[in-house]
């Protein structure tokens, strides 16, 4: 007996499903309202001003661009690194890379002064701007990940799956690395201006991309009534807990490397010590809640083997990484610029000052707004297209159940 | 702009043009020679790179409290107290292209001021970053930024080392003539380069400064103040660290 994953759309059809998507119907409509309010009066309505000019969209908006090259992380574990057990999980890896990736730039795109002026973006490109590099990188990505995902899906086509997912692996490496170098680069702040932003920004991407997908996956399985086996969340769970040890060595190397200057010690005490908001943030946001309690969780001995505690850690994750995106990118401006070294700075326009910045309730529907797009997307396209296994039994997909060959089992379930 | 001044600048233009019609009719070559002389530059012909305009700012000189510059700035550019608009932004994200920087040494205390502005680089972040070449810079140094191509990203303003840009957080009505702005883009100081264009040969900043603290000028003119000025005293570039080769120079920081 071979046992074969098969795919098909959800059906659909309940009550609760039509729930579900209008409520993310619902939630995008509001962000749109929120963007009309803040395009039609202009953003003084908003927290952002001349000096924190990135606000909560920005937060809510790079947290998704990265979380959605690590969504399609998934997928490339079977396709790139050859793990079988991962294959019948990369179709909705793919989707929901897809959705992310649209979601964020949806919130970038209406946050700027003038998004009426997309077609100037995406016409007028200066070579040596990394924005502009990225404005290269998100089409070519939405497409490596269109034609995977037909790759995958036509059977004809099956046989190049493998190319077109370590094409968009490679692509999805190189957009996270654009994403990290848009802080990585400016050199005029204390809290950029460091080359590990971007590999940073890549591991981060994997721990969030997948802490996303755990959820997914659990609530498509659960509400759609098809069977997920212990086996998959144990493997997804125990990589997490690899991704989330990789955020918390990078974060360490990122602070130590800018301690050891002097000159970016009042940054650091800012942030580490200081900083009201942004402190709290570091540490209970970003290194508690992201990293050390969900890492606790998942290598717990009782608490691993529960589903209810590797949401809850995953859910940890994601909290955890729109923290660190706040401490990043809002306590990145809060902290005046060295302008003057060796001064103290005082003017009319914050000078020498930490600047304060309280996000308004428009920056976050809108931002609200970019998540309910991705997931919107994604419960209408499960109904669609199949694109989540009928079933992730311990039966399908694990190797040693009662599978006498185990090499065998691997190649039949792929 | 007199109405006086306005007819000097149209009898020069109209005469040079229709000399310069002259002799492109007759000698292609010699109107390049005769037009390089003149003091205002006719608006068919493109900026150059012989001139290099910035300004020498003397912290000693610049007077504590003192802040004409600032309104110099913001009538001639019709932003701030220039300006009926921006009456809804709060105080942070009011634009400010010229503001005065108080500086105290830590170790003696000693305090001066001085006025801070777009510092007009050589190699200017701001247009490194600018995904699609709204910010630029011309061929004679002055940094700028084109409002019919800025989509108001804001990258400039997490670029900019110092903190020069301004993000206009609504709509405005109240705007000069000769200095476009808008809602959603982003602007700052110009040194003025509607003046330098017309010929004017300085900023309203330099005007306004009864300290001289202030001098504009073309840095690559060996004979102009400005070099003078430069040749005889040290100066210093903000973050000259950053190797942004500013065309703004300061003494006395």
């Amino acid at each position: 007996m071979k046992p074969v994953v098969h795919y098909s759309a959800i059906e659909g059809r309940s009550l609760a499903y039509w729930g579900l998507l209008g409520t993310f119907g619902l939630l995008l409509l509001l962000g749109l309202g929120a963007v009309w309010v803040m395009e039609h009066n202009g953003h003084y309505v908003t927290g952002m001003n001349n000096h924190i000019v990135w606000g909560m969209p920005h937060v809510f908006a790079v947290f998704m661009i990265i979380a959605a090259s690590g969504i399609l992380n998934v997928a490339s574990i079977a396709s790139v690194f050859g793990k079988k057990m991962y294959k019948p999980l990369s179709r909705l890896s793919a989707l929901m890379a897809f959705a992310f990736l649209a979601g964020g730039l949806m919130v970038l795109m209406l946050d700027l002064g003038r998004p009426d002026r997309l077609v100037i973006a995406a016409t007028y490109l200066n070579p040596k701007s990394v924005f502009a590099w990225n404005i290269l990188l998100y089409p070519g990505f939405f497409a490596a990940v269109l034609v995977y995902v037909w790759f995958m899906m036509e059977k004809r086509m099956n046989q190049y799956s493998h190319q077109a997912g370590l094409f968009a692996f490679v692509w999805r490496l190189l957009l996270t690395t654009g994403t990290g170098s848009i802080f990585g680069f400016v050199i005029a702040r204390n809290g950029y201006d460091a080359a590990v932003l971007a590999p940073m920004f890549i591991i981060m991407s994997f721990g969030f991309g997948l802490a996303i997908y755990i959820l997914s996956l659990m609530a498509t399985c659960r509400w759609s009534g098809r069977e997920l086996g212990d086996s998959v969340v144990r493997q997804l769970k125990n990589l997490l807990g690899v991704f989330i040890a990789a955020m918390f060595y990078f974060v360490f190397v990122f602070h130590l490397t800018s301690l050891y200057g002097t000159e970016n010690h009042g940054f650091e005490a800012f942030i580490l010590m200081d900083g009201g908001i942004y402190t709290q943030m570091f540490w209970i946001g970003w290194v508690v809640i992201g990293l050390l309690l969900p890492l606790g969780i998942v290598y717990h001995p009782s608490m691993s083997k529960s589903r209810a505690w590797i949401g809850i850690a995953s859910a940890m994750v994601i909290v955890g990484g729109l923290a660190s995106m706040y401490v990043i990118i809002i306590g990145g401006q809060a902290y005046p610029m060295p302008i003057f070294p060796g001064f103290e700075v005082s003017s009319s326009f914050g000078d020498g000052q930490v600047i304060s910045y309280a996000p308004s309730i428009w920056e976050i529907g809108l931002g609200i707004g970019g998540i309910a797009l991705a997931l919107a997307m994604t419960t209408f396209a499960v109904k669609v297209l199949p694109f989540v296994p009928d079933s992730l039994s311990d039966e399908l997909m694990d190797p040693h159940y009662k599978a006498p060959e185990p090499e065998e089992a691997e190649a039949e379930a792929a | 702009m007199s109405d006086q001044k306005i007819d000097q600048y149209r009898r020069e233009f109209l005469g040079k043009t229709s000399a310069a019609a002259a002799t492109g009719a007759i000698a292609p070559g010699v109107m390049l020679m005769s037009v390089g002389q003149a003091q205002a530059r006719p608006l068919d012909e493109a900026v150059s790179s012989a001139n290099r305009w910035g300004l020498l700012i003397d912290s000693n000189k610049c007077a504590d409290g003192c802040s004409d510059c600032v309104k110099a700035c913001e009538s001639e550019n019709a932003w701030g107290s220039g300006s009926s608009d921006e009456q809804k932004s709060d105080a942070a994200q009011k634009a400010q292209w010229i503001r005065t920087v108080t500086l105290k040494n830590k170790l003696t205390e000693k305090e001066h001021q001085l006025p801070m502005m777009c510092q007009h680089c050589e190699h200017p972040p701001c247009v490194d970053v600018c995904p699609t070449g709204a910010s630029f810079k011309r061929a004679d140094g002055i940094v700028l930024v084109d409002k019919h191509i800025c989509i108001g990203c804001r990258y400039c303003m997490m670029a900019c080392p110092y903190k020069a840009r301004s993000f206009i957080h609504e709509e405005l009505n109240d705007q000069a003539p000769d200095v476009p702005r808008g809602k959603g883009t982003v602007e700052s100081c110009t040194l003025c380069v509607h003046k330098i264009d017309r010929g004017d040969g300085s900023t309203a900043c330099a005007d306004a400064c009864q300290h001289k603290a202030i001098i504009f000028g073309d840095l690559n003119d060996p004979n102009s103040e400005i070099a003078q000025e430069m040749k005889k005293h040290a100066t210093t570039q903000i973050r000259a660290d950053l190797n942004l080769n500013t065309g703004v120079r300061y003494r006395g920081i």
